[in-house]
């Protein structure tokens, strides 16, 4: 019988099935990173004056800011003098309908199972489609529009609704956050925009994919989902990237504004490239992701499943600033290999009786490390506010590490904060029973891992729980002997 | 089916089975009796493969082919069942996605087409009914907070649903109060016909007087002291077993 120190290895050598390139002329930024950068971005994108200046600030924020000591690993080097800020597939002219996209790209996206033809898309998912900086297609907008619902790059937004994206750009997530929200601010270079009006429930799930494909680039994309009262819309993003030996660096921000009584829901299934065996070359994936509930009974909630990314750095939040909203958060992040993950959430109760549950699943396999941060930050103002908090760990071998640190801070005598944790290993009485009904190792892995996952599994979208659940067992597959 | 000869295994190192000879044909029920320690579930354990056993002498044949040879799943495969003793419990994994994953391994590994999911239900009415299982377990998490008699039932509504050639039950009345016994056996002896054969592992002639078997073997300190028929059963029960334990020590003296 094999041991598992063989499997390990096979799985290690496993191709991530994304990892090619495409071949597509790129018109990008000369490398390194100061004014003229900015500059340069912006006019590529053609903005208004004001929406330079906020890039600019966030520049001087960022120019002022160091990285930050506090994680559970050791920080990369980073020199963002090397990269190149832009890169774009260059474009014969304006296009006007889908039909124009360039073949190359169609095919690349077919290939990453996301079909930009309308006729072809999962039904009732809208798509738009950003590779290396700018976004290539979005589809059902006109269907959208009918309803009011605004669903498109940001560039475009910047341009055709600049009244509501400068009422909210930053609010959220302010240009200097933190040095990577505030290198974003400078540089960021499209995203998605969405916009649902008073009283409009989203028929169709919103959906983002993000491609890097350029060598030598980051990808810095900013999205910015508004849901007005009582509005309701689900969105999901996904991403891939080719495998590359140097490191590419992923320095996005999300901002989320819900209004009152208005949902949203933001799934995301990330698969960055994760790097080879050894640890060489992968996504750093360094991101900022907010959302605040500003009107009362209004609720965010962010369920991520993080398989890819050599490093995975982000803590999805959610201020409660009305009165009875709620925030979730549910995870599921997968390390094998030399991958890092340090992940998990802060949510602030500030209005009366704000509800949070979160909830996180964290598998490590191989050498991996594998670290939930979650803050609960209850306010003065808080009366009986409830967080639940359930963080697990699973292992896989005896050379990982999991580990697990919440912060709790409460300034109200009724709020209740709960706080469970366990950590297991899969057992090998659990393989051997399933082996002994005919079902081989690797399927008995991704069978209990799955069922491990499932409470995370089940919130998202059908569609993206069966993809979900295939990237998991095929992330997994071979971790056990 | 199944012929073992001359087996013996260790555990870390300590000879536990010592020359297991056996021959089990289509159609029969086996009992293995015994006292605790004499390598009952021991024996349970090499023939289906667990890891940490290792075979030191001795072969096994399953329908000709060499099931030393085999990975667990292949044996499984090959038609060998082992109801558990400690079955295990896997979260969130739902009794029937479990089933119909082993169920769909199996008939792949025998190059049949994956069941359909209305064909599936159907065996699944069909087989729940059989064993008399309760049918809001076969929605919940594989074991999970089922009581032991609850764990002991789905063994036998998984051995009904897989339809091995020889399954082994391993101690599967331990646990159970007369009742679900009753029913236990009841689903067994359903499941009994001329093609498969059974080897059931008990500690007490109480079981045997539901699932009646046509041999009744006495294992003590790894080796098969003595084989009869049900009345050996009732004698045990009787007797209990220091006059076996006697007479295995005299003919060793002699």
């Amino acid at each position: 019988m094999r041991n598992s120190n063989e499997i390990i290895d096979d799985i290690a050598n496993r191709e991530y099935e994304f990892g090619f390139t495409t071949n597509i002329e790129t018109e990008m930024a000369p490398v390194g990173l100061n004014e003229e950068t900015i500059r340069f971005i912006s006019a590529k994108k053609e903005e208004p004056e004001w929406m330079l200046q906020w890039r600019l600030k966030g520049f001087q924020a960022f120019k002022k800011m160091q990285f930050p000591k506090w994680q559970h690993f050791e920080m990369p080097e980073l020199d963002l003098q090397k990269l190149s800020y832009y890169a774009a597939p260059k474009q014969k002219k304006k296009l006007n309908s889908l039909d124009e996209v360039d073949p190359e790209l169609l095919a690349t996206f077919e290939k990453l199972g996301i079909p930009i033809n309308e006729q072809k898309t999962l039904a009732g998912v809208a798509v738009d489609v950003v590779f290396d900086s700018v976004s290539v297609a979005t589809t059902y907008r006109e269907k959208l529009k009918e309803l009011g619902i605004i669903f498109c790059s940001f560039g475009e937004a910047v341009r055709t609704y600049p009244e509501l994206v400068q009422k909210y750009l930053g609010t959220v997530v302010p240009h200097s956050d933190n040095i990577f929200a505030a290198l974003n601010a400078a540089v960021f270079s499209d995203g998605s925009f969405v916009y649902i009006p008073k009283g409009v429930r989203c028929p169709m799930e919103l959906s983002t994919y993000f491609r890097i494909n350029a060598e030598n680039t980051g990808q810095f994309e900013r999205t910015l989902i508004i849901a007005d009262d009582n509005a309701y819309v689900s969105y999901l993003e996904g991403c891939t990237a080719p495998m590359r030996d140097e490191n590419q660096l992923h320095a996005a921000v999300v901002e989320i504004v819900a209004l009152d009584h208005a949902e949203v829901k933001y799934s995301t299934v990330q698969n960055w490239y994760p790097g080879d065996k050894d640890g060489k070359g992968g996504i750093y994936n360094f991101v900022t992701k907010r959302g605040i509930c500003k009107g009362n009974s209004s609720k965010i909630s962010w369920t991520q499943v993080e398989t890819g990314s050599a490093i995975t750095w982000k803590y999805p939040s959610v201020i409660l600033q009305g009165d009875d909203a709620e925030g979730e958060f549910y995870s599921v992040a997968v390390t094998r290999n030399k991958q890092i993950a340090d992940t998990g959430t802060k949510i602030y109760h500030l209005g009366r009786n704000t509800r949070s549950r979160i909830i996180s699943k964290g598998i490590s396999a191989g050498h991996s490390d594998n670290t939930y941060r979650g803050l609960v930050q209850v306010g003065p103002r808080a009366a009986n506010a409830r967080n639940f908090t359930q963080c697990d760990s699973l292992l896989i071998g005896d050379r990982c590490g999991a580990h697990t640190f919440p912060y709790i801070e409460s300034r109200n005598s009724t709020a209740t904060v709960e706080h469970e944790a366990t950590t297991s290993k899969i057992g090998e009485d659990q393989i051997f029973y399933l082996n002994q009904r005919g079902i081989e190792t690797e399927k008995a892995v991704a069978l209990i891992v799955n069922g491990y996952a499932q409470e995370v599994l089940n919130q998202l979208p059908m569609e993206f729980a069966v993809e979900a659940r295939k990237l998991l067992s095929i992330t997994l597959e071979g971790s056990v002997g | 089916m199944l012929t073992i000869k001359n087996l013996h295994a260790e555990v870390d190192g300590k000879q536990i089975l010592k020359g297991i000879n056996l021959e089990i044909k289509r159609g029969e029920m086996h009992a293995i009796m015994g006292p605790n320690g004499s390598g009952k579930s021991s024996l349970s354990s090499v023939l289906a493969g667990r890891e940490n056993y290792t075979v030191t002498q001795g072969e096994v044949l399953f329908d000709g082919k060499d099931l030393l040879e085999m990975s667990p799943e292949d044996r499984a495969r090959e038609g060998l069942f082992l109801a558990f003793q400690y079955p295990v419990e896997i979260p969130g994994v739902s009794n029937l996605h479990f089933l119909k994953t082993a169920l769909n391994e199996i008939r792949t590994y025998h190059n049949l087409p994956a069941l359909e999911s209305k064909e599936f239900l159907k065996l699944t009415k069909e087989k729940q009914q059989l064993v008399d299982f309760n049918a809001n377990l076969m929605n919940r998490s594989l074991n999970e907070g089922f009581s032991g008699g609850e764990k002991k039932r789905n063994e036998v509504f998984q051995l009904a649903m897989l339809d091995p050639k020889l399954a082994i039950l391993d101690e599967t009345d331990s646990g159970l109060d007369i009742d679900a016994l009753r029913i236990v056996a009841s689903g067994v002896n359903k499941l009994r016909s001329a093609d498969k054969a059974f080897v059931v592992i008990t500690h007490y002639q109480r079981l045997l007087e539901y699932i009646v078997p046509d041999f009744v073997h006495v294992l003590y300190n790894g080796q098969i002291v003595k084989t009869g028929t049900k009345e050996l059963a009732l004698e045990l029960e009787e007797k209990g077993y220091d006059w076996l334990k006697e007479e295995v020590h005299q003919k060793e003296s002699v």
